[in-house]
């Protein structure tokens, strides 16, 4: 290699490197408070002092989904496993809502309760068919694996039927 | 100099890529076809539906090998932009340039498929978490590149300064590639993994692998026409495009 394409290369790699510590250093940054969503663990710490809306994430609890009759109003419980709060949301809900989904709810604190203007469903990243989420949920049963989440079976049959 | 490197050094040469990317472009583009056209028999007809969002999720065999290609493209393009800021490659400067229209689609598609499968399930068409903001990114950076090479009138120069951004912009590869790691994001983490089991069943992976492999070479076929076009609008008036020209019965 001749010394200019040398000296080119050892340009580039430095500037390479320099914006790469750059980016690095931002990123740690970032980490500490970039919060996408506060859990009700850290809600309850008093963490969603400081904003005037934040996004609260956790699972829905199973049997605290309560729908008024008349109007699009739902109340449910966003649990983390740790600690509870309970949302109030008017609107229409995504898809992938049911009890033990991952929730995003936007909104802020009234009192005790959350009140949330969106909901987002969290997907997770498994795809599996349906014949096999079942038969997973029997052998679950069978074995009485003891989990938090009642497994996939257990949510289908709160799911809207899927299109043939 | 043995032969595989004293070939890869002629390919370099203007006229030798023009006769060798012509040859093998009509190969790549058939095999994305076929590919292409079993992976969407697979995904669209064969596989079954999921569990939990029915057929919804066959945007996957889409949405997942264009964002692939759109994280590959550039990596591509950042090579090819060192290799021309180094040794002044006129055939590297001409492929990194070519690269960001193709990346800059596949971005694109993965943004915009994602979205139309994001306002059914999580219930929103876009939201400001890690992944998606870091994609959105890209997709600046590919057009930044493009605007910036048509920005400047000297062909060298302007491909030069655009690998130069090219180049700085790959940090953001692996950001778009760990966000849903290193933050709580709406976008769920990595179905298909290169270590260890992929949380997608059988039925469904190899239709979106087959997929990926149809826009890998998609992207081979169109690099390699867009490339032979460039060559020839910049070395319009060398000998060997007015000896092909002649040959072609144009002349």
């Amino acid at each position: 290699m001749n010394p200019t394409r040398k000296r080119r290369m050892t340009l580039v790699l430095l500037i390479l490197g320099a914006v790469g510590v750059a980016a690095a250093l931002t990123v740690y940054a970032l980490q500490q408070n970039m919060n996408y969503l506060l859990t009700p663990s850290q809600v309850l710490a008093g963490q969603g002092a400081g904003y005037k809306t934040f996004r609260l994430g956790g699972m829905v609890k199973t049997g605290s989904v309560r729908r008024d009759a008349h109007s699009l109003t739902v109340d449910f419980t966003v649990t983390d496993g740790d600690h509870d709060l309970p949302v109030e949301y008017t609107g229409i809900l995504p898809d992938l809502f049911r009890e033990n989904q991952a929730v995003i709810a936007t909104g802020h604190m009234d009192g005790a309760r959350f009140v949330a203007t969106e909901v987002l469903a969290k997907h997770d990243e498994n795809y599996m068919p349906k014949e096999l989420a079942a038969a997973m949920a029997k052998a679950h049963a069978k074995h009485h694996v003891g989990t938090p989440d009642p497994g996939p079976g257990t949510r289908q049959e709160s799911a809207p039927a899927p299109s043939p | 100099m043995n032969t595989l490197a004293l070939w890869f050094h002629k390919l370099g040469s203007p006229p030798t890529f023009y006769r060798f990317a012509g040859a093998l472009r009509p190969w790549l583009l058939a095999l994305a076809l076929l590919a292409g056209a079993i992976g969407l028999y697979g995904g669209l007809v064969l596989a079954p539906a999921d569990y939990q969002q029915g057929d919804a999720y066959r945007i996957i065999f889409i949405h997942v090998p264009s964002a692939w290609m759109s994280l590959f493209v550039y990596a591509c393009m950042a090579v090819a932009g060192f290799v021309a800021l180094v040794w002044r490659i006129k055939l590297a400067e001409i492929v990194a340039m070519e690269c960001a229209p193709i990346g800059a689609t596949f971005t694109f598609i993965t943004l915009v498929t994602g979205s139309l499968w994001g306002k059914p399930m999580w219930g929103t068409w876009w939201t400001w978490d890690a992944r998606l903001t870091s994609e959105l990114v890209l997709l600046f950076l590919y057009l930044g590149v493009i605007g910036l090479y048509y920005a400047i009138e000297d062909r060298r120069k302007a491909a030069r300064a655009a690998a130069f951004l090219a180049l700085v912009g790959i940090v953001n590869l692996p950001i778009v590639h760990f966000s849903v790691v290193w933050w709580n994001t709406l976008h769920q983490g990595s179905t298909v993994r290169i270590l260890g089991p992929s949380h997608i069943a059988p039925s469904m992976l190899w239709p979106l692998l087959t997929m990926a492999l149809a826009a890998k070479f998609y992207f081979g076929a169109s690099l390699l026409g867009r490339a032979r076009v460039a060559l020839l609008a910049q070395e319009g008036g060398k000998d060997w495009v007015r000896a092909l020209a002649q040959a072609e019965g144009g002349a």
